[in-house]
Formats: structure tokens, C-alpha cells, sequence
């Protein structure tokens, strides 16, 4: 086992890490940039180096200065936690080239993960469900014809120099087709400086379902039950949980399988997740593999008992993985809300500033991940994930009613965030029911106006 | 007579200043640019979020306040523009 571990990373899942390296009894080295000298990671840790300047690019996405704040404290291995340098094949190169263990999967995995195209190909060829496409770039509309006449409408057409939901037309039939294909073709060229069009399988109201994983390095491989993770706006997840309301026991079995086959087909070691998209007839699709632990890997934790943050080290140490699935007594339900610093009211604007007047819920069943104290201030630098509330129950109505209860008592003033649309989903009979598709927040929100370039995205 | 032309442009949230969109590109503006009201002026950067800065007026640049990349607070002062 190892005797130090460096926790490349800032935030709640710095303090996440640095916590299971407790209950390990593994010193931990917290790293953190000069906006985050007083963060809670840094005076939770062992020890601390300051690697950086505020701007990530300089701190915590540099490889150089965290192999040598490593190599200086004698930590023997790194976590990356997620965001940052976790999916980044050069550091976990970097890692191995120093001798220090790099606690997730391959450099040859990331890779694998990284390439969706690649990725596809081989969960297609390994037998997995992946949405039906045309193979490469498509000419002409005669060519798009022929494709859609294959895998059948509704179909998308989607400029391959989009993304994030743009560059997209959705044609429900042939007639469709042939007005929009041209089209899709010249917005393309003027939009993104690029022709080529791609045709996709369009899954309507499409749920969100996530498998995690866990791998050994001798090849013993086990799911660990799904994520339900459907809420999102602008792919980003807000609310995920454990088990879905939408998935029958029989498929379950079908998708935890399949996400097995697919991280045994690409040779996956240590945690990760299989994502599929979940259509309303119950067929799903491979959609890519999440080479890192997630942001909602607490979900899984409630309900199956295992700290993922400790398999990871565990696994990473080359313990083998000793159990399956079916050993596991799963039950109950657990939700996550990610509390954003943003005002949902004004198109979620974030909202910086020093918290003047904080309180944490707590009580049966609560679970809070957070950096947060009275008198912080938050940085302008980073993300606005400032919390992650998680609930859990036997059931889920018992679950909704705690979650309830502790956004209602959480305080975190004066910033604005997200928890009063989270409020006003836990109230939401569709909600109640398990009733949602990936674009269900938006009857929370007002109509977003295009041309409102006020603020855009990265 | 010459104040009441000069207008203020003042960061709406604290977050960093970014004074063109990429590393490798030329400045929005320069002083003595003319623009145009609404034309994009600067970038403020929150959380990762990046809001546009925008002329409130057609006019020209007579002073930028802040250097590239310098981090803001709620209401500081980024440019002068003349209104014209």
C-alpha cells in the first residue's frame, strides 16, 4: 500500500480524497494555487505545496509543477480526482515515468476513453448497442437518403464542427431530410469553416444512464449498479441518483452486462463509468466511457456501502478487486443535487462573493461534500460547484423528503444558487414519479433567448 | 459640455479581465478605437463563465483602465469611452 498520496486537485473532491486517505491511514499532500491558500484542503491535508498562480493553466493543470511538488514531498502516488489532469494520458505518462502510481486507469485507457470514434467502433464490434450512425462524413443528400432509409427517422444531422447542441438539425422524416441536408451543409461551412455533416440515430426524450465500474489489474471486473443522471441543462448534470426510477430489474441486468463487456473490451483498469443514452421503448446505447471517478460517485457509495475513493487506491495499490455485483447488498435510494453558485432566475449567472452567513444541513440521512466555511471567499477562478448534497432512504419518496428538508435548511448567504430550482423539483410530481427526460429542467426555466449574448458559455 | 460625453464602463461582477479572445489574437479595441454600440469590447471571465463586455455607446476608446488578465471586483472601472 502506499505510504503518501499527492491530491492533485482543489475543492470538495480534494476533501474527499484527502478524507479517505484518513480512513486509510495514507499521509496526504494537498496542492493548491495562490487563490487557494485558505481553502479547507490545504489545512486538512498532512502537508501542502503551493504550485501556481491563481489561472489553472499555471497551477492545477501543471504537470511539471505537480510531479515536483510530488517528487519533493516523497508521495509515492497521485490523485487526480476529476476535471483537470484526471483524463489526461501525458500526466498519467508523466506519473509512471517518475515512478509515482497514478491512481485511475491507463494511459492507454484515457486514450482509448478519449477517442469517441475509436471508442465506438470497438464497443460496435464487441457486441454493444452503440447509436446507429453513418460511418464517416456524409456527401450528398442522395448518400443521406440511403443512411436515414437504414437506421430510421427521426434522424440528426449534425455539423462536425458543432458541438455542446449546436450545429444540430433534427429530421423526423425524408421530406425533412432533403430540406435540411443542404442546409446543415452551409450553415456547417459558415458557422464552424467546415462542410462535413455527420447523420445519428436521434433518440427522442433520451434519458441519461451511467453504470460505474470497477477493475482489477488481473482482470476481474464488476458493476456496481447504475446512476440516473437525466437532469441536466446544457449537458451539465445537476440532480443524479441511484438506483433509476425508469430501470426494471431484468434491465438492469441487460446495461450492467453490457457496461461490463464494454470496460473488459478496452481492457479498463480501476474506476470508471459506462454512460448510455436510455430511449423510451427501454433500448440503450453506448455513449463513452468517463475515465475518472465522477462528480456523482457519492450515489453508488449510499447505496452499496463501498467507498469508491478507497477501491480507487486500493485497486491502484494492485489489491484485486475481491467481490461482484451480486455479493453486494444494495438498497435503498440516494439523490445529489450539485449546488452551483448561480442564480437560475438570471440564466444561471454565477455568483462570486464571500459567504457571510453559512449553515450546513444535517440529520438522518444527509450527506453534504463541500469546501464551504462562513467567512470563505470564492474564488473567481474556478468552477461554481460549491456543494454537493446528497440524501439517502429506503425509499425513494423517503429519500425526496429528506433532500427536501435539508436544501430548506441549508444557508449559504449571500450567494445566490441553485437551490431553490432544486426546491422546486423535489416538489414537482414529475419529479415524484421518476417522470423526466434530459430536457426536464427546462420547464423550470424561462424561455432562453438566442440572441441573448450577455454571457455564453465556454 | 465635455464630461457628459465621457461614459463610464464598469465591470458588472468581479471576475478576470480579458482584454481579446484568445492568447495568440489582437486587442478588441486599442485606445482611440472607435466602436460601435453593443460591438464587443472585452471579456470578463467568472467561474469559468465568460461574459461579454460591450460599448454601451457608438463612440471611441479614450481609456482602458485595466491590464490584460487582471482579476476585477464588482463595479471596478475597465474603459472610458467618448461618446460621438
Amino acid at each position: 500500500m502506499f505510504s503518501k498520496i499527492l491530491v492533485a486537485n482543489r475543492g470538495e473532491i480534494a476533501l474527499r480524497l484527502i478524507r479517505a486517505c484518513k480512513d486509510l491511514c495514507i499521509k496526504c499532500v494537498a496542492v493548491y494555487s495562490e487563490a487557494d491558500v485558505n481553502s479547507l484542503h490545504v489545512k486538512l491535508a498532512d502537508e501542502s505545496v503551493c504550485i501556481g498562480p491563481a489561472i489553472s493553466a499555471k497551477s492545477y493543470l501543471s504537470i511539471q509543477n505537480i510531479i515536483k511538488a510530488a517528487k519533493e514531498t516523497n508521495a509515492d502516488a497521485i490523485h487526480p480526482g476529476y476535471g483537470y489532469l484526471a483524463e489526461k494520458e501525458a500526466f498519467a505518462v508523466e506519473c509512471e515515468r517518475n515512478g509515482i502510481v497514478f491512481i485511475g486507469p491507463t494511459p492507454e485507457n484515457l486514450r482509448l476513453a478519449g477517442d469517441k470514434i475509436v471508442a465506438k467502433k470497438i464497443m460496435r464490434e464487441a457486441g454493444i448497442p452503440v447509436i446507429p450512425a453513418s460511418p464517416g462524413s456524409v456527401e450528398t443528400v442522395y448518400d443521406a437518403k440511403k443512411i436515414c432509409h437504414e437506421i430510421g427517422y427521426p434522424v440528426m444531422v449534425k455539423a462536425s464542427g458543432g458541438g455542446g447542441g449546436r450545429g444540430i438539425k433534427i429530421c423526423k422524416n425524408e421530406e425533412e431530410l432533403i430540406e435540411d441536408f443542404p442546409m446543415a451543409k452551409i450553415e456547417g461551412r459558415t458557422a464552424f469553416g467546415n462542410d462535413e455533416v455527420y447523420i445519428e440515430k436521434f433518440i427522442e426524450e433520451p434519458r441519461h444512464i451511467e453504470f460505474q465500474i470497477l477493475a482489477d489489474k488481473y482482470g476481474n471486473i464488476t458493476h456496481l449498479g447504475e446512476r440516473e443522471c437525466t437532469i441536466q441543462r446544457r449537458y451539465q448534470k445537476l440532480i443524479e441518483e441511484a438506483p433509476s426510477p425508469a430501470l426494471t430489474p431484468e434491465l438492469r441486468k441487460k446495461m450492467g452486462e453490457a457496461s461490463v463487456s464494454a470496460a473488459k473490451a478496452v481492457g479498463y483498469v480501476n474506476a470508471g463509468t459506462v454512460e448510455f443514452l436510455l430511449d423510451k421503448q427501454g433500448k440503450f446505447y453506448f455513449m463513452e466511457v468517463n475515465s475518472r471517478i465522477q462528480v456523482e460517485h457519492p450515489v453508488t457509495e449510499l447505496t452499496t456501502g463501498i467507498d469508491l475513493i478507497r477501491e480507487q487506491v486500493r485497486l491502484a495499490a494492485g489489491e484485486k478487486l475481491g467481490y461482484a455485483f451480486n455479493d453486494l447488498s444494495v438498497r435503498g435510494c440516494a439523490i445529489e443535487c450539485r449546488i452551483n453558485a448561480e442564480d437560475p432566475d438570471r440564466n444561471f449567472l454565477p455568483s462570486p462573493g464571500t459567504i457571510e452567513r453559512y449553515h450546513a444541513p444535517g440529520g438522518f440521512g444527509v450527506r453534504l461534500d463541500t469546501h464551504l466555511f462562513q467567512g470563505y471567499e470564492l474564488p473567481i477562478y474556478y468552477d461554481s460547484l460549491i456543494a454537493k448534497l446528497i440524501s439517502f432512504n429506503l425509499t425513494r419518496t423517503g429519500a425526496i423528503r429528506v433532500m427536501k428538508r435539508a436544501l430548506e435548511e441549508f444557508r449559504v448567504e449571500p450567494l445566490k444558487t441553485t437551490i431553490p430550482l432544486y426546491l422546486k423539483v423535489m416538489d414537482d410530481p414529475d419529479f415524484r414519479d421518476g417522470r423526466f427526460d434530459t430536457g426536464y429542467i427546462g420547464k423550470f426555466l424561462p424561455e432562453e433567448d438566442e440572441d441573448d449574448d450577455e454571457y455564453d458559455d465556454e | 459640455m465635455s464630461d457628459t460625453k465621457r461614459i463610464e464602463v464598469r465591470a458588472k461582477m468581479s471576475g478576470l479581465f480579458y482584454r481579446k479572445p484568445a492568447p495568440e489574437e489582437p486587442s478588441y479595441v486599442e485606445v482611440g478605437s472607435v466602436v460601435k454600440k453593443k460591438q464587443v469590447i472585452a471579456l470578463l471571465e467568472t467561474m469559468k463563465v465568460f461574459q461579454k463586455v460591450k460599448s454601451p455607446a457608438d463612440g471611441k476608446i479614450v481609456e482602458i483602465l485595466v491590464e490584460n488578465e487582471t482579476p476585477l471586483k464588482d463595479d471596478d472601472l475597465m474603459f472610458i469611452i467618448e461618446k460621438g
